[in-house]
């Protein structure tokens, strides 16, 4: 870690007259293991380092990344950047974090485990053959597993910049995933389960094959529906990428270019009462949890969303600068080959009282939503158009009814928020940015035959 | 990238404890993009990536380590850890003399390293100005351009060394268009295994003004309807859906686990005697072009299905082994990083005989795609979605007015079967496709065509 933080120094220490450096440094030791029929299929174990460098002369930016710590490519990351910076249009916000910026409280999070990085290799494998194994041993319908993995990844990153600002995190984050085939000799179905963590023993194989297994074989039998108008409850992983892409509509850079549904919209009320969205990284149990944003800023707790009211927007320094409201400690980045973007990493809905069995009591005939399809191609943050497919399973008199396939629901992400009818009470932290719980909508338009 | 002697000695020590087949894959990596956006250059980045991975295979067994230094000891500290990773099974391959099989890269007129930044810059800026002047409701414009050139080295016990060297370039355009209906944004951007020559053919203002034209027809659009109905596919504008509807469930991998609706059915009609569906590596330019894939196979027209009858898989190394056949040439991987999988290159459904205004004037009430999102399919179950961007109502026989976007859902093989008309003309459409984490790019092309019946899934009654 200190060598990563004293090349971030060496770099950020180039800095001449009226340039400033900022790099960031970031080294990740990571295993994957996949099996399947109770084979080894393939084991990767490797590790991989890099550097992004940014500097910025008189408001212009240039970038460039190099995908290993030499000399060679660190030296020409740093010519490359400052050559880059040449060729920008002057942007009076344009900024690397202050020391002013970083003034807030740190978190003390403690998101690194040793035994994720010292459990042997066999122990490793023998898991994701466990898992395989009591995916098929969950229930009779299950035909096959399609893949059954475990991964992990040490995550360790230094940023430091000309203006003295540095810092530090480590992580480590481990899991172990099964897919389930289910079939009856005439229908085939799919079920996805995992567990996650940040150490090895957090794992919970038994939760992945039974959740693998379960969603399967509940869908065996699958019809289309007719076309029509329904209720829809969400289940927890689909409220979590619901809120993945809300989020990304409340990002500063979004917002500020006018590449939102939220522009213009701050202080209106966006969502139905009772409707609370907060991101915070530096909450123990979010899978996001970080300290330190990624340009080195100390991550807060950011309201986005209260009583269905919208109260702010996610900013990393240059964002906020322009928004006039400052840095909330949200910069993100894909890696060290990306500039700072400006993003949630630990959203949550406020839970609500309702229990996942009280929701389906409550929501009359209604669409339960188990996963969705065609996320990225279906949902727009600018226009706020949703339409998304769906397997699931019909609710009635508060029990699952039979299950559901080739179906859409559509709606827009403006409308959905201000349909939410109860949230519910199962809160629970998820990889990918959010939490998830059940979440009953009103009427969505439900396509079908 | 890394002398022959070096590999040789490498190979050996990877196989030293046994092992049926090891693997020494290098690549250099440049890439440079500059984005205009919100009025001004934004940015410029460079990016270099170099390293090697070393792959054994024992038994069913793969082991995979990689190294971003390329020196002979660091190769060897990977290929033991590789060797480590596949101690499980048998066999016994012994290294061999590698001989360099002579490849012959596309070639690229002019290498985007010899061109200025600031050229480069100015297309965004032409784009900027091009997409503003289409009208006063153009509220926001992003420009980019990218380019990557990626040279790649492999060499395996089999003997086999060869290399090749891939330069891709492409040319984004994203407009937000405002209006009473709220925004909407138009997309367009074309890339191909070219360099910068892609901009003899191509040009900013045209593709601004197809992307500023998208975002403001969606202004005007009404809500999609919603249920089954017949859908027309522009050229060009439904590959995606054979990508996803049938492509991924001919890959051998997820056949060999079963986990394709494809699975022990080469040789019966799967689809309308209509359909021929090739993939098609050696195509001309095209963005999911190459010379060889990323173990070494040369690039090669397979036919997939061919008047409506599966006629094969698509095939990588490791599992055209077991099948004891020769790889397809669609192993490939995105970087030195990852392990090799099946994958897709250009994957066409191949023109037919219809007039394409013919194809919707015998469409008496159904939906018009003439620019589409990404796609995402279940291979186990067939069912797929695929994402439409801009598209219209057909009311007899007319294409009339626009619709919002909206997700198309089906089932590959039912849809197959229900391709009812296909044109005389034909486009493309580049892409990156993603699989188990990994992005390669490809492209998907297509005449225009009719699907008797495919549910849209839109907020509108029909």
């Amino acid at each position: 870690m200190t060598e990563l933080l004293e090349l971030a120094r060496r770099i950020a220490g180039q800095a001449s007259g009226d340039e400033q450096i900022e790099a960031y440094v970031s080294r990740t030791r990571e295993t994957d293991v996949k099996v399947h029929g109770g084979n080894v299929e393939s084991l990767v174990v490797a590790g991989r380092s890099g550097v992004g460098v940014r500097v910025l002369v008189g408001g212009r930016q240039g970038f460039a990344w190099g995908g290993s710590l030499d000399d060679d490519v660190v030296e020409e990351a740093v010519v490359e950047a400052r050559d880059n910076a040449a060729f920008a249009t002057p942007d009076e916000f344009q900024a690397i974090a202050s020391p002013d910026d970083c003034a807030g409280a740190v978190a003390r999070l403690d998101l690194w485990r040793d035994d994720t990085t010292t459990t042997p290799i066999d122990a490793k494998v023998a898991l994701a053959l466990s898992a395989e194994a009591a995916t098929l041993a969950a229930d009779d319908r299950v035909r096959a597993v399609e893949s059954a993995a475990y991964g992990d990844a040490a995550i360790e990153s230094a940023i430091a910049n000309s203006l003295g600002v540095q810092a530090t995190t480590r992580r480590t984050t481990c899991s172990v995933m099964s897919f389930a085939l289910a079939g009856d000799g005439v229908d085939t179905r799919t079920g996805y389960g995992f567990s996650a963590g940040r150490a090895f023993a957090d794992l919970d194989i038994e939760v992945a094959a039974r959740d693998a297994a379960d969603r399967a074989v509940r869908l065996l039998g699958a019809t289309q529906p007719r076309t029509r108008r329904l209720p829809v409850v969400f289940d927890p992983l689909v409220t979590r990428s619901l809120l993945a892409i809300i989020g990304a509509a409340l990002g500063g850079e979004a917002v500020m270019k006018g590449r939102s549904m939220f522009v213009g919209r701050d202080g209106a009320l966006v969502a139905a009462p009772g409707v609370t969205l907060v991101d915070d990284p530096t909450h123990p149990e979010a899978f996001g949890a970080t300290p330190f944003d990624s340009e080195g800023v100390p991550t807060r707790r950011v309201e986005l969303i209260v009583d269905g009211v919208l109260r702010g927007f996610l900013h990393n320094v240059a964002t906020g600068r322009r928004s006039g409201r400052g840095t909330t400690g949200s910069a993100v980045r894909g890696g060290y080959a990306t500039t700072p973007g400006a993003g949630a990493r630990a959203l949550a809905l406020a839970p609500g009282t309702a229990s996942p069995e009280a929701i389906l009591g409550d929501a009359g005939e209604a669409l339960y939503v188990q996963s969705v399809s065609g996320l990225h191609s279906g949902t727009n943050p600018v226009s706020g158009d949703f339409s998304v497919g769906v397997d699931g399973l019909m609710v009635r008199d508060g029990a699952f009814g039979e299950p559901v396939r080739e179906v859409t629901i559509a709606s827009t992400l403006p409308r959905m928020l201000q349909d939410v009818v109860q949230v519910g009470s199962d809160l629970t932290w998820l990889p990918g940015g959010a939490a998830g719980l059940t979440l009953l909508l009103g009427e969505m338009a439900v396509s079908g035959s | 990238m890394i002398e022959p002697d070096i590999l040789e000695r490498t190979l050996r020590h990877a196989l030293r404890n046994g092992g049926d087949f090891a693997e020494v894959f290098a690549e250099d990596r440049r890439s440079s993009s500059a984005r205009f956006d919100d009025g001004r250059v934004e940015e410029l980045v460079s990016g270099r990536s170099r390293g090697a991975g070393v792959r054994v295979v024992r038994g069913g067994t793969t082991g995979y380590a990689h190294t971003a230094d390329l020196s002979e000891a660091r190769l060897r500290d990977a290929a033991e850890a590789a060797a480590g990773a596949a101690r499980d099974g048998g066999g016994g391959a012994t290294a061999v003399a590698l001989e360099a099989r002579p490849t012959e890269p596309h070639e690229i007129l002019v290498p985007p390293e010899s061109v200025s930044k600031a050229r480069k810059v100015e297309l965004l800026r032409r784009a900027d100005t091009a997409a503003r002047e289409r009208s006063d409701t153009i509220s926001q414009v992003s420009a980019a351009y990218a380019d990557g050139r990626r040279r790649i080295l492999v060499a395996n016990s089999d003997g086999l060394l060869a290399e090749d060297d891939q330069v891709r370039t492409r040319f984004m355009v994203q407009c937000v268009a405002v209006g009473d209906t709220g925004m909407q944004t138009g997309t367009e951007g074309p890339g191909r295994t070219m360099g910068f020559e892609l901009f003899d053919e191509i040009d900013p203002e045209q593709i601004a003004a197809i992307a500023a034209d998208r975002a403001l027809t969606m202004l005007r659009a009404r809500p999609a309807p919603s249920g089954k109905m017949p859908v027309v596919l522009k050229r060009g504008a439904g590959g995606v859906l054979f990508h996803e509807a049938c492509g991924h469930g001919l890959e051998s991998d997820l056949v060999g686990r079963d986990a394709s609706v494809f699975a022990g059915r080469v040789g019966e009609q799967v689809a309308s005697p209509l359909v021929t569906i090739v993939d098609d590596g050696t195509y001309s330019r095209e963005w999911g072009t190459y010379a060889i894939d990323d173990e070494g196979a040369p690039a090669r027209r397979n036919v997939l299905i061919e008047d409506g009858v599966l006629t094969d898989y698509l095939w990588d190394l490791t599992r055209a082994r077991k099948e004891g056949r020769e790889s397809s040439g669609n192993g490939r991987r995105e970087t030195y990083r990852d392990l090799p999988m099946v994958r897709m290159t250009n994957t066409y459904l191949l023109a037919g005989a219809d007039d394409p205004d013919d194809i919707v004037a015998r469409t008496e009430r159904g939906i018009y795609c003439a620019a589409l999102g990404g796609g995402q399919v279940n291979t186990a179950t067939g069912d797929f979605v695929f994402g439409v961007t801009e598209a219209y109502l057909i009311e007899n026989g007319e294409i009339t007015e626009p619709v919002r976007a909206a997700q198309l859902i089906g089932n590959g093989p039912e849809t197959l079967r229900l391709v009812d008309a296909v044109g005389n003309d034909f486009d493309t459409w580049a892409g990156t496709c993603g699989k188990d984490g990994q992005g390669v790019p490809v492209s998907a092309g297509q005449p225009t065509l009719r699907v008797a019946e495919l549910t849209v899934g839109g907020t509108a009654d029909v």
